[in-house]
């Protein structure tokens, strides 16, 4: 069972690009409809849990889902399993890169990876905005997020904590 | 240096709420600007390199700036800190099987981080943008790259083998 689990989250980690959310697919296939390990509602539990606590969506899965399926052994094999590819694509990436260090080429595509990463970043902030920005005090919230971030006020593990404070004592009202 | 890599890969771990994205403002205040572990354009080009491969983008961050600060021990200390939190906090509710993150406190609680994250992600995106942003060729490119991802939902990993290709052609040009 242990190989089994391993083995599934070593397919998921190895064939996922483009970060958590892109594994979610892989995930259903394999974990609920070939293997039937989990129900179609744990799987939506699992994904609102995850998008409720911190960490990337693909550990807290793969934590709950090996937990659920042979108990803390079982979290240790999946988390492990599903972060084992990346390590591996990264250490040779490195290498890679390092090779490439004078390629005039290999610099100027790195260098044109840079606008579409900044595209990037700021489309997910927009997606995001939708179902985090619901009332006027998130609003609030979101405008103050931003000021403290780009004056560099306050370190940005702090103003998470005061906006969560903020919600949390908003709730009282 | 391994300890201070996982206690800060850790901190960084616990307050990623909304994916990957969500863990770059933080990752880069600790890594840039606190520690001085890589500048500003080496954590840039993590982000697009990183994305080429599979993996969580937490999990690649991790994995890449430890591997930079500290080798491949670096790596590990990096990757078991920020994959430690969740890891714990999942096998906590796991275990107990009480839907505490249900609990209205603590639903109001992260009501209140979500803006704030947003806001973070948004800040450190044009902060990024603003030294890319200096030419008017990547500024076009940057409004067609958020088009094709906003509106067309291009794929990550083509959008980046756009951006590649783009440098690659475009910039030799403008250099000659």
């Amino acid at each position: 069972m242990l190989l089994k689990l391993f083995l599934s989250f070593l397919k998921i980690g190895a064939f996922t690009f483009g970060g958590g959310y892109a594994m979610l697919p892989l995930i259903q296939r394999d974990i609920i409809e070939i293997n039937h390990w989990l129900t179609e509602s744990e799987f939506l539990d699992i994904i609102a849990t995850a998008e409720m606590t911190p960490g990337p969506i693909a550990i807290n899965s793969a934590t709950f889902v090996g937990y659920k399926l042979s108990g803390f052994w079982g979290s240790v094999v999946a988390t492990l399993a599903i972060v084992l590819p990346s390590f591996v694509a990264i250490t040779l990436l490195t290498v890679i890169l390092n090779k490439l260090k004078d390629n005039k080429n290999a610099q100027n595509s790195i260098r044109g990876m840079r606008p579409a990463v900044t595209a990037m970043i700021i489309t997910a902030a927009l997606s995001l905005a939708p179902q985090s920005i619901v009332r006027p005090v998130d609003f609030i919230l979101f405008a103050g997020a931003c000021i403290l971030s780009w004056k560099n006020w306050l370190n940005p593990i702090y103003i998470l904590l005061a906006s969560g404070v903020v919600g949390l004592l908003f709730g009282f009202i | 240096m391994l300890w201070s890599l996982f206690i800060n890969c850790f901190k960084v771990g616990a307050f990623t709420i909304g994916g990957g994205y969500a863990m770059l403002p933080v990752m880069k205040d600790v890594f840039v600007n606190q520690k001085n572990w890589v500048s500003e354009e080496e954590f840039v080009d993590m982000v697009s390199v990183i994305q080429t491969v599979p993996g969580a983008i937490a999990v690649n961050s991790s994995i890449y700036l430890g591997r930079k600060v500290a080798g491949i021990p670096g790596a590990i200390a990096a990757t078991l800190g920020s994959v430690l939190p969740s890891f714990l906090i999942i096998l906590l509710i796991a275990t107990t099987l009480t839907s505490w993150y249900q609990n209205p406190h603590v639903a109001n609680f992260f009501a209140g981080v979500r803006p704030a994250v947003v806001g973070l992600i948004l800040v450190s995106g044009i902060k990024l943008g603003k030294d890319i942003l200096s030419s008017k060729l990547n500024i076009l490119l940057t409004l067609i790259f958020a088009f094709l991802a906003l509106v067309l939902k291009i794929h990550p990993v083509l959008l980046l083998a756009f951006g590649a290709l783009s440098g690659m052609f475009l910039y030799q040009r403008s250099e000659e």
